[in-house]
């Protein structure tokens, strides 16, 4: 049997945990709900393979929010991250996270991935927030992938790779009952019976194109298409605050972080091209994106990262983590172009539009157990709804949710779904396999991320939404009776293709719903400039009812810690006062 | 609608000299996130089948003999 070729076939495995998504949050909540219960049977399926999966694929730079003692506090970060987010933040899960990271810390670092560390042999920690202090460097960030995968083999955990989910299965009372995926090589569907189930599939990363046009250009890992959000979506679960777009300042065209976390504590920073500073702070927030789109249109547009002015050898250490881990191509990307950041500053863009609690706001909404909204449900990492959390915050609410999730196995039995659902979703995902002849996935991708950047990218406006949906509708015909593919690697594509159309009608009704502005840029609409807190100090929570999509406010639970009057708008003075 | 092929130059390039899928190695197809990479029926050497790539570098790194260059894909190069 060739690669690729399709097969007809279906088994059925059932577990105590499974976890969808084996990149950073994944691997995390697996390890810990084995040791937590370790007569558990836990399962992680993976859509590529776990040892090289995720955004984590080739290493990290560092640690974006590390709460350390003597650097920051629990209570200090969860103020600066409300503030950064607008307000709109249950705190609890944000709390919960600032006081386990550091026990994080210490366990990733006896698994030998190392943290920058000063001649005292304290953590060596950096200033890159508007407020406090919670940038730690790796200087052997390329392992951590490696180090994990290693703790995986020796808990013995069983790993599923080539398994694509496509969607939860659920019981008569609204329970998790498990999941189904397909092999992305051979198209054989896989029924897992689950007690709990845990999402950690990652940001939807393929939503807007990159103006390359490069379908995979994208700033996330490019296997991050949103599925995680559409699969949710279908089983009942609610989604927080979508239209909290994510948008980030990138190298233009490369795509990848400019990366003023690694060079900003070594004196870089971001510029328009006089060579002038205009933003005070180059934390990745709504309010900063929005003042980095003003400049870029203005006459004083594009936007650089400025390295220049630095000492040769500052550029040359700079040069050597930017290069080395995370994303290693971009030393090539510049030698094409005969970039040299001793002499010329880096051409910088922002990028496409995404779902991502990681760098912004919009996930499968959680509480502070990482549990959903539907029962025996958990959600972690990018896709989960606890807002700036990057890949600390993947590991540490990974782990809660594995812990929380192999006790929660230990009070309930497996719940019973309906045989016919998986027909159902056997005839939805084999049908673009039975036409002779019709539209492949790249081009219904192509067309509705193209969509998604004409109607959708911010600044937002009314009727260009109403048109994007109207778009989006007609895609969903051809898709639905027109798509075909023609072996199972082309199957995973349009597979994901629905994923991302699903993201798209998501992004324009949440979108929608908000009538105000609010997040900088990630939520700019121009009919509704300004922020109304009278009407929208509130969550708002995407969900399926009666089959179709519908939008509702949920209020913001109390704060745990108070925010003062005057530091609500600290993260809205951005842009360098004149004559600075 | 009949489809139509369309040329693409890929990012990912592999030295046959160097590739020893002959002799069973699957390593850069096994770790590729994009699923990408494939093995040649006509050469038995590893190539880069789809072009969808990250360039984000697994194949390269990974590769036992080294075999394994990533370029930046045309369209953003
Ligand atoms: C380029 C880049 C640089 C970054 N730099 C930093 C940094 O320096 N510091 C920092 O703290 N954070 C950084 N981040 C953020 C951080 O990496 C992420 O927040 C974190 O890794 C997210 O973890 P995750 O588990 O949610 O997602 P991922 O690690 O992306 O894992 C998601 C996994 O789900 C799998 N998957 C997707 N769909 C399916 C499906 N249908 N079925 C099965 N599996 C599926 C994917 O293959 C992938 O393995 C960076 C992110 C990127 C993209
Ligand atoms: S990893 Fe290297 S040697 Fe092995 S199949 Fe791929 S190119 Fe060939
Ligand atoms: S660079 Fe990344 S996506 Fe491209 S072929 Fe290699 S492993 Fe796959």
């Amino acid at each position: 049997m060739t690669m690729d070729a399709i097969l007809d076939d279906m088994s059925e495995v059932k577990c105590d945990v499974l976890v969808i998504g084996g990149g950073t949050a994944g691997p995390m909540a697996a390890l810990k709900a084995k040791q937590k219960n370790p007569d558990a049977k836990v399962i992680l399926l993976e859509k590529a393979n776990v040892k090289r999966s995720g955004a984590i694929s080739m290493g990290m730079d560092g640690l974006n929010n590390a709460v350390i003692p003597g650097y920051a506090t629990p209570e200090q970060y969860v103020k600066e991250i409300t503030i950064a987010n607008d307000g709109i933040v249950d705190q609890k899960p944000v709390l919960k996270y600032a006081e386990n990271c550091y026990d994080i810390i210490q366990e990733l670092d006896s698994f030998g991935i190392r943290f920058l560390k000063n001649e005292n042999g304290d953590f060596d920690v950096k200033k890159v927030h508007h407020i406090g202090t919670y940038v730690l460097p790796m200087p052997n960030g390329e392992t951590v992938k490696r180090a994990l995968y290693r703790q995986l083999r020796r808990a013995r955990l069983l790993i599923s790779n080539r398994y694509m989910a496509t969607r939860l299965l659920t019981a008569k009372d609204g329970r998790v009952a498990g999941a189904i995926g397909v092999n992305t090589r051979n198209g054989e569907f896989l029924v897992i019976r689950a007690k709990a189930v845990i999402l950690c599939m990652g940001a939807a990363g393929r939503l807007g194109l990159p103006t390359s046009g490069y379908l995979y250009g994208t700033y996330e890992n490019a296997a991050n298409s949103g599925d995680g959000y559409a699969m949710a979506y279908h089983a009942g679960a609610k989604l927080a605050n979508l239209e909290c777009f994510q948008i980030n300042p990138l190298i233009k065209d490369y795509n990848g972080p400019a990366c003023a976390y690694v060079a900003g504590p070594f004196g870089a920073y971001t510029a328009n091209n006089k060579g002038e500073r205009f933003i005070e702070c180059d934390y990745w927030s709504g309010q900063m994106m929005l003042e980095f789109f003003n400049e870029l249109q203005s006459g004083k547009g594009p936007v650089f990262l400025k390295m220049n002015h630095l000492h040769e050898k500052t550029v040359a250490e700079i040069a050597k983590t930017l290069h080395n881990v995370e994303r290693p191509t971009r030393g090539d990307f510049h030698e094409n172009r005969k970039t040299d950041y001793a002499k010329d500053m880096v051409e910088m863009h922002i990028s496409e539009i995404g779902f991502c609690s990681g760098h912004s706001a919009s996930g499968v909404f959680v509480d502070d157990f990482a549990r959903t909204t539907v029962p025996g449900l958990y959600a972690a990492g990018d896709m989960a709804s606890v807002p700036h959390n990057y890949m600390l915050g993947a590991f540490t609410n990974g782990a809660v949710a594995g812990e929380h999730a192999a006790e929660y196995c230990n009070e309930v039995d497996w719940a019973d779904f309906d045989a016919a659902d998986v027909a159902v979703e056997k005839e939805r995902v084999m049908a673009p396999t039975k036409r002779e002849d019709g539209i492949p996935p790249n081009q219904i991708e192509y067309k509705t991320r193209r969509l998604v950047n004409d109607y959708l990218q911010p600044p937002k406006v009314t009727k260009k939404f109403e048109l994007g949906q109207a778009r989006f509708a007609e895609v969903r015909e051809d898709l639905e009776q027109g798509m075909m593919v023609r072996n199972a690697h082309e199957l995973m594509r349009s597979l994901e293709a629905a994923s991302i159309l699903d993201c798209a009608d998501m992004a324009a009704h949440a979108s929608l719903y908000r009538t105000e502005s609010r997040w900088g840029l990630y939520h700019l609409r121009t009919d509704y400039p300004e922020k109304d807190n009278e009407n929208w100090f509130c969550h708002t929570l995407l969900g399926k009812v009666d089959g179709k999509m519908a939008s509702e406010k949920k209020a913001i639970e109390d704060y745990v810690v108070p925010i003062a009057e005057d530091e609500k708008d600290l993260y809205d003075k951005q842009r360098v006062a004149a004559g600075e | 609608m009949p489809l139509a092929t369309q040329p693409s130059t890929v990012p990912v390039v592999v030295d046959n000299d160097k590739c020893i899928a002959e002799k069973g190695c699957r390593v850069c197809v096994d770790v590729c996130p994009l699923d990408v990479l494939r093995i040649s029926e006509m050469t038995n050497k590893a190539y880069m089948a789809y072009d969808e790539c990250w360039y984000c570098m697994p194949c390269a790194a990974d590769c036992p003999t080294q075999a394994v260059t990533v370029n930046i894909p045309y369209l953003l190069k």
